[in-house]
């Protein structure tokens, strides 16, 4: 099957205005009687279940959590990009538009990502209106910081928590709508495959997680909102449910699986502590705004440090060096994630990582405290010499704005960050890639949708920080309504679809047979020992740096842990009830297949971009090197029964109004 | 560390359940709770016994998702925060730790340490939301200035997490303080005046439906809300369910 993207024609900046100015829409009548399944309740899921019930249709809404409110959006932290050019500092549709494609390393849509600047706007004035409290300044009107790869100040923000208040403002809609019976929610559920019934999506088998039943739900549209598949690597900063099994099982049905090899690898977390670790934590991108990232610019002085007889505070200005500053001066700690994640692996692998096990670096905020310090007191008219004065007036700035984020580092490292710098190291964050879908959001599957971090499509090999938010609540509260409206036009005279189709019944089995040959295996290992082999193979092999020996090693490795997977693993417990093993096994099963087609997609992309980092495909000064000429479009895989037999189709992707060059934060 | 474990095992809604003891060894105290049951888990796994059951999922404190009532203190012994943002350094080589679900008559228990609490979210369907469709073409976003001192509080109202460590402590099981949260944040917002009088009434009478007590002031509530949430809140519920009932 040919890839059609079903990009509009017409000039960039109308295409989504004409798009919307000659689509079938339902009439309110007719929407009573459509169904529509979303499975996951973070802002693109629960955005779109609250705006597609707003406008009539009748939802139904799943989630594995014990509410919709708790979804791993809430983690969210540091803003949310809108191109309002509130600040006058040249900011617009178009910069937020070059910004994400340039960001992104040239592998994004053009047409999504512009479609995406101009809705951006819409969803702050959006969320506003919802009652979200975010950050103002004194005068009443909404503040703004800066985040890496761009030079404007466009993050909307609420204090270290965006995403939580995001979520809550979508969750609030929903259950404004859950409360009028337009929803119906299914908490506590989980998809565990998709039904399709003459070539259209049009149901799902999830299982109860409480009760272990499993249920037949029918719809006449499907749209996957479950997010993205960092876990695969077992630790990372999703959340420990966060899962690739929805995507993954609609994968299996016929929607292709995209780019799956680029991952972002966010580069200020907080670093392993040890092998008990079961995940780890992020530390906003927000910090960057005021925090330098250094480490010892002498060898003896980073392994003192490591072990315990040098204090980062004892070291002398000049023996650091702030490396980000140092290669890239017009950007300097705001570079864009992909960069700064790898300049900080490129000085610990030298040898100059600080933490005992030598992979972490500083995150540093005394000259922000004393640089906010000698502000204040200068508007307070105090004596901006008195140092003990400007270091408190100064904290006092720090703890307003990153308050909660120093906390939380308190409290995991038992160090306080405002006397001693952070230790930071990168870590697994989140999945540029996800399934392929075109304009309209439509999988390879009809019916059948994904949106937010569940889809490939905005930004590219590298998505740029605030900007996981924006998609996520474009793509449900203004992009979907749209396009599903569409589609959805045709099945007016559809009528209900009945679950006891030969289809559900099948796909039930399926199923039911995948939990029992689970729960009957009698193993002599847990799940989690299945997972933590697999994460190490990708970190080790399918990590922040890749070559094509490692990857034929690591596709190797996964598929003999898949098969001892299913030979040794135990699942105790009753499978018709509350059961987190199997709920966990049947998560592992599905990672430990895409885990393989990572570094399948890894291993062919002979080109180094974003997050995605070849060894063999990098300059003389250790950027990474793309290949336009042979790699400018997106892989999307096609199931084929294993994932080393996935069939590779192409959509080649044409740069209209961005010009490909060399990406550069010099 | 080695410690002893006392932690209540119940199959489901209708058992009766009970404190089942273990024993932990080589607990580091850098080890979140979490990690330290998770390593608990594997082992009784790998015996092939049941693991424990306990709600968690985001492990930095903010989902709202992890529940549990440690030595008579919801969340633990630490202030400020979740349960899985307590670490072992809290406990010493020795200790006894007893593990319980949070109890309320609003939140049964189905299985072990996990609790329903969608409780709340039914309150939250009765009234927590301001009416207003997506549509792309609300005013923008500045045309309302907010004075920041009334964002600030309706933002620190706006941080719960919706866990119920309040509830689970207060004597009386009263969700006041997080009904208070929702009622406050739309309260101090110019978007929130409109419904605010329907919108305190049907919340509070949806609380009282589900079978949560009500507030005698004690302000336990506070103190081990992971999130600081103030009683202030529930003072300005009051006012606001006063005037509301009034009109």
């Amino acid at each position: 099957m040919a890839l059609d993207s079903k990009i509009p024609q017409g000039p960039i900046s109308t295409k989504w205005t004409d798009y919307k100015d000659h689509i079938n829409l339902v009439n309110p009548a007719n929407k009573r009687n459509i169904d529509v399944i979303i499975v996951g309740t973070g802002l693109a899921g629960g955005s779109a279940a609250a705006t597609l019930a707003e406008l009539g249709y009748n939802v139904k809404a799943f989630c594995f959590q014990d509410s919709p409110r708790r979804a791993h959006s809430i983690a969210a932290q540091g803003g949310i990009n809108a191109a309002k050019n509130y600040q006058g500092d040249g900011d617009s549709t178009f910069r937020l538009f070059y910004d994400t494609v340039k960001g992104g390393d040239y592998r994004a849509r053009e047409a999504n990502v512009h479609r995406l600047a101009e809705v951006s706007a819409n969803i702050i004035d959006q969320c506003v209106a919802q009652g979200v409290p975010l950050a103002r300044e004194y005068g009443g009107l909404l503040d703004n910081r800066s985040f890496g790869g761009t030079l404007v100040s466009r993050t909307f923000y609420a204090k270290g928590q965006t995403g939580q208040q995001l979520l809550l403002g979508a969750y609030s809609a929903m259950n404004r709508q859950i409360g009028r019976g337009k929803i119906q929610m299914y908490n506590r559920h989980e998809m565990l495959d998709l039904v399709i019934v003459d070539g259209k999506a049009r149901g799902i088998i999830a299982r109860n997680l409480v009760t272990g039943e499993i249920e037949r739900h029918s719809a006449h549209a499907v749209v996957i909102a479950s997010g993205g598949y960092g876990n695969v690597f077992f630790l990372s900063t999703n959340a420990m449910g966060s899962n690739v099994t929805a995507a993954w099982k609609i994968h299996k049905k016929g929607a292709y699986f995209a780019n799956p090899c680029y991952t972002q690898i966010h580069p200020t977390c907080i670093p392993v502590s040890g092998d008990h670790q079961s995940k780890l934590t992020l530390m906003s991108e927000s910090l960057r705004n005021d925090g330098r990232i250094w480490v010892p610019k002498k060898l003896e002085d980073a392994q003192a440090i490591r072990e315990g007889r040098l204090k980062p505070t004892d070291l002398a200005e000049e023996d650091r060096d702030y490396y980000l500053e140092r290669r890239y001066p017009s950007f300097g700690n705001l570079v864009p994630r992909d960069v700064a994640s790898r300049a900080a692996k490129e000085r610990c692998d030298a040898g100059f990582g600080v933490n005992k096990t030598g992979e972490a670096v500083y995150l540093d905020f005394a000259s922000a405290i004393q640089r906010y310090g000698k502000e204040q007191a200068k508007i307070k008219h105090l004596d901006p010499d008195d140092a003990a004065l400007v270091k408190k007036l100064g904290t006092e700035v720090v703890a307003n704005k990153y308050g909660n984020l120093f906390q939380m580092y308190e409290k995991i490292v038992d160090d306080n960050p405002y006397e001693t710098p952070m230790m930071i190291y990168p870590a697994v964050h989140y999945t540029m890639g996800g399934i392929w879908v075109d304009y309209n959001l439509m999988t390879t599957i009809e019916g059948c949708y994904a949106i937010g971090e569940a889809n490939f499509s905005d930004h590219g090999a590298n998505r740029l920080g605030a900007s996981a938010l924006m998609q996520g609540l474009a793509d449900g509260y203004f992009v979907l309504p749209y396009t599903i409206g569409d589609y959805l036009s045709k099945d007016i005279r559809t009528g209900k679809i009945s679950t006891d189709l030969p289809e559900f019944v099948e796909a039930e089995k399926n199923v039911r047979d995948q939990i029992e040959r689970l729960s009957k295996n009698n193993g002599t290992h847990s799940v989690d020992y299945f997972h933590r082999k697999l994460g190490k193979v990708m970190w080790d092999k399918v990590g922040m740096a890749r070559n094509a020996q490692g990857l034929s090693e690591a596709m190797e490795e996964i598929k003999a842990i898949r098969e001892e997977f299913y030979r040794d693993v135990r699942v105790p417990g009753d499978v018709n009830g509350f059961n987190q093993e199997l709920e966990k096994a049947l998560r592992v099963a599905d990672f430990l297949e895409l885990g393989e087609l990572f570094a399948k997609d890894a291993l062919h992309r002979n080109e180094s971009c974003g997050g995605h980092f070849r060894e063999e495909y990098q300059t003389e000064e250790g950027e990474a090197q793309r290949d336009d000429v042979n790699f400018a479009y997106v892989a999307a895989w096609e199931y084929k029964g294993d994932p080393r037999e996935a069939v590779l189709h192409k959509e080649e992707l044409k740069f209209e109004n961005v010009k490909l060059v060399q990406r550069s934060y010099k | 560390m080695n410690l002893t474990l006392k932690i209540w095992r119940q199959k489901n809604a209708q058992d009766k359940g009970q404190l089942v003891d273990y024993k932990i060894s080589d607990v580091s105290p850098d080890m979140s709770f979490l990690e330290m049951l998770d390593v608990l888990n594997d082992g009784l796994v790998e015996k092939g016994d049941e693991p424990v059951a306990f709600d968690h999922d985001c492990r930095e404190g903010i989902c709202g998702m992890c529940s549990l009532y440690i030595n008579g203190e919801a969340h633990g012994p630490d202030r400020g925060v979740t349960t899985c943002q307590l670490h072992m350094r809290m406990f010493k080589d020795g200790d006894t730790i007893f593990i319980e679900p949070f109890r309320a008559k609003a939140f049964p228990v189905i299985k072990d340490l996990v609790v329903d609490r969608s409780a709340f979210d039914r309150i939250q369907h009765a009234g927590g939301f301001i009416s207003v469709n997506t549509s792309g073409n609300t005013q923008d976003a500045n045309a309302i200035p907010i004075p920041k001192h009334d964002a600030d509080r309706a933002f620190d109202a706006a941080t719960c997490i919706g866990c119920g460590a309040c509830v689970a402590t207060c004597k009386n099981s009263s969700a006041m303080l997080f009904v208070s949260a929702k009622v406050s944040q739309f309260a101090l917002l110019p978007q929130g005046k409109v419904e605010a009088a329907e919108r305190v009434l049907n919340m509070v009478e949806q609380m009282d439906h589900e079978g949560f007590g009500n507030c005698t002031n004690t302000g336990a509530c506070e103190i081990e809300c992971p999130k600081g949430i103030s009683l202030e809140n529930i003072a300005r519920m009051n006012r606001e369910y006063f005037k509301a009932s009034i009109k």
